[in-house]
């Protein structure tokens, strides 16, 4: 069944940070523009396959929850995807993995986090926004993106309009819960040329014993606390940094770089996480515990392609 | 040109050309970023070149890994380093005063020298552009003669003004944008870099040249100059 939807949502109260993504700003990180987009682009996908949608159609990132409260302007059919944020529509729970109605007036509420730090809301057709380029995302950092084209994240007011067909009835073919409940066991790395620059110890540490999410975390990127990481190289000349790369700076703390990250930067890496090991750190809250595991390429690589089959 | 190829993430290889940064670098990084850009074509994702390497992200769902290795060493077998006098020649007009440039002093006395001849020396000599990044448009240029290299600040600033213009060691660079930075900053330019960098079209790139040129205050208002003082000295 489809039906034909043009919709909006008012933002009564703005919430710590939500912001539009969709799949990132690519082929201009030699202008020093970064990625941008959904951090868990899994989970972001998801919600748009739920309705039907271009799997990079514009939606909105919740992060946190915090109170975000939108209006329906119209009676629509959305879907709610990634982390459990006790939402509530009206004052009925509604749990993420779903496609939902919404009626004229309704309200729309996300209050804090139950599983996961980060819930997707897909709209029919996906959330109008202009192209800066290439993209929708809002990067706050590089005023670029969003809703009014400037980077902005949500404020009161915005009004968050479409005009697109959804499909509704369709069923998520894995239990939401638990897939935001394997974020942050594992984490897969690829390692990178410069591991062979990091002593033995510090390898072994790194790959058997726990990590910590620190506060210190982002859409730039996320540090995790543990063991301190020595490597031989201090720091370097600066170079491009992919998603998920685990950089050590010489206090012997990693940071991993998530969607917002710098294009350059000089310090070893330990590699990089795969696509999926990425989305599902940017699920993790402080204080989470993570472990590394050092994973071959080409598994990786069968391993994301399993990923994007499921979507067919 | 020989070159190191390495991996760096699942779909992303790192083809190092050289160790040091070197203004005779540039002609062989120009050149390898044209070429790989029309080996790979559609299937390349992003390429991200830097002071001595190329960051090269492919579509691994289309091309094989070995395959993507296999193009850049025909690439680079065949590769001849560009004319670094193609690159493009900038004259950016700078306001030097320490309203607006809060670092001048330390430069100065760090360099044992006036702020006046701190000012002269920045402007007497053409700057390459090595490497974009950091943030839209933001050009990482050099080399600063040694007497005025100074380290970055111990602790960043949490905003520097956008048109700032700073020196980190031997590196000088114009902040786009209002941001964060630890870099010392000298004075302020009305330089639209953001606004060329937001739609695609960056004023500085790779390989061109920049020269800058002391102004006066009324000049730099007149240019569009923000003169609101944001940073102090630290």
């Amino acid at each position: 069944m489809s039906v034909s939807d043009k919709g909006a949502l008012r933002v009564v109260r703005a919430g710590p940070l939500a912001l539009l993504v969709d799949d990132g700003r690519f082929g201009v990180r030699h202008l020093g523009v970064t990625q941008g987009g959904a951090a868990d682009w899994f989970s972001f996908r998801w919600a748009n396959w739920l309705l039907g949608n271009a799997l990079d159609a514009a939606a909105l990132e919740i992060v946190i929850g915090g109170g975000l409260e939108l209006e329906a302007e119209a009676d629509s059919t959305l879907a709610l995807m990634g982390a459990d944020l006790d939402a509530r529509l009206d004052e009925r729970p509604l749990a993420p993995g779903v496609s939902f109605t919404i009626r004229a007036g309704q309200r729309l509420v996300f209050r804090q986090p139950r599983n996961g730090l980060r819930a997707y809301l897909a709209v029919p057709g996906g959330l109008e926004a202009p192209q800066v380029l290439g993209s929708r995302s809002a990067t706050p950092r590089e005023q670029l993106g969003g809703l009014h084209g400037d980077g902005r994240t949500l404020q009161v007011d915005d009004k968050l309009a479409w005009n697109g067909r959804a499909v509704t009835g369709r069923r998520l073919p894995f239990d939401p819960a638990i897939n935001m409940a394997l974020s942050g066991n594992w984490l897969a790395l690829v390692p990178g040329a410069q591991i062979g620059h990091f002593s033995g110890a510090s390898l072994s540490r790194a790959f058997n014993l726990p990590w910590r999410v620190d506060d210190r975390a982002d859409r730039m990127g996320v540090r995790l606390v543990g063991p301190k990481l020595h490597c031989r190289l201090g720091s370097m000349i600066s170079e491009g940094i992919p998603l998920g790369a685990v950089q050590v700076p010489p206090d012997g703390q990693p940071i991993v770089l998530l969607n917002d990250r710098q294009t350059i930067g000089g310090y070893p890496r330990l590699g990089a996480l795969t696509p999926l090991a990425a989305a599902r750190l940017a699920q993790c809250l402080p204080g989470q515990e993570v472990r590394l595991v050092a994973t071959a390429r080409e598994h990786a690589l069968r391993t994301h392609r399993r990923c994007l089959a499921a979507f067919r | 040109m020989v070159a190191q190829i390495e991996l760096t993430a699942m779909d992303v290889l790192m083809v190092r050309l050289f160790d040091a940064i070197d203004e005779a670098n540039m002609g062989w990084i120009m050149a390898a970023d044209r070429a790989l850009r029309e080996a790979f074509g559609e299937e390349l994702i992003d390429l991200v070149p830097s002071y001595t390497t190329l960051m090269l992200h492919y579509d691994a769902l289309r091309l094989d890994h070995d395959e993507a290795i296999g193009r850049i060493h025909r690439v680079l077998e065949r590769l001849e380093p560009a004319d670094t006098g193609l690159g493009q020649c900038h004259e950016v007009p700078v306001w030097y005063d320490l309203s607006v440039g809060p670092d001048l002093t330390r430069v100065a006395e760090r360099a044992g020298i006036a702020v006046d001849e701190v000012v002269r020396r920045h402007c007497g000599r053409d700057y390459y552009v090595f490497a974009l990044g950091f943030a839209p448009g933001y050009s990482f240029m050099g080399l600063v003669e040694e007497a005025l290299a100074t380290p970055r600040l111990k602790t960043p600033r949490r905003r520097v003004a956008a048109g700032s213009v700073g020196i980190a060691d031997r590196q000088t660079a114009i902040y786009p944008l209002t941001s964060p930075g630890g870099w010392n900053i000298l004075g302020r330019t009305a330089f639209p870099l953001f606004e060329h960098a937001r739609r695609g079209e960056p004023l500085l790139r790779p390989g061109d040249r920049v020269r800058f040129k002391s102004i006066s205050r009324d000049e730099f208002v007149r240019q569009g100059g923000d003169t609101t003082v944001l940073e102090r000295a630290p």
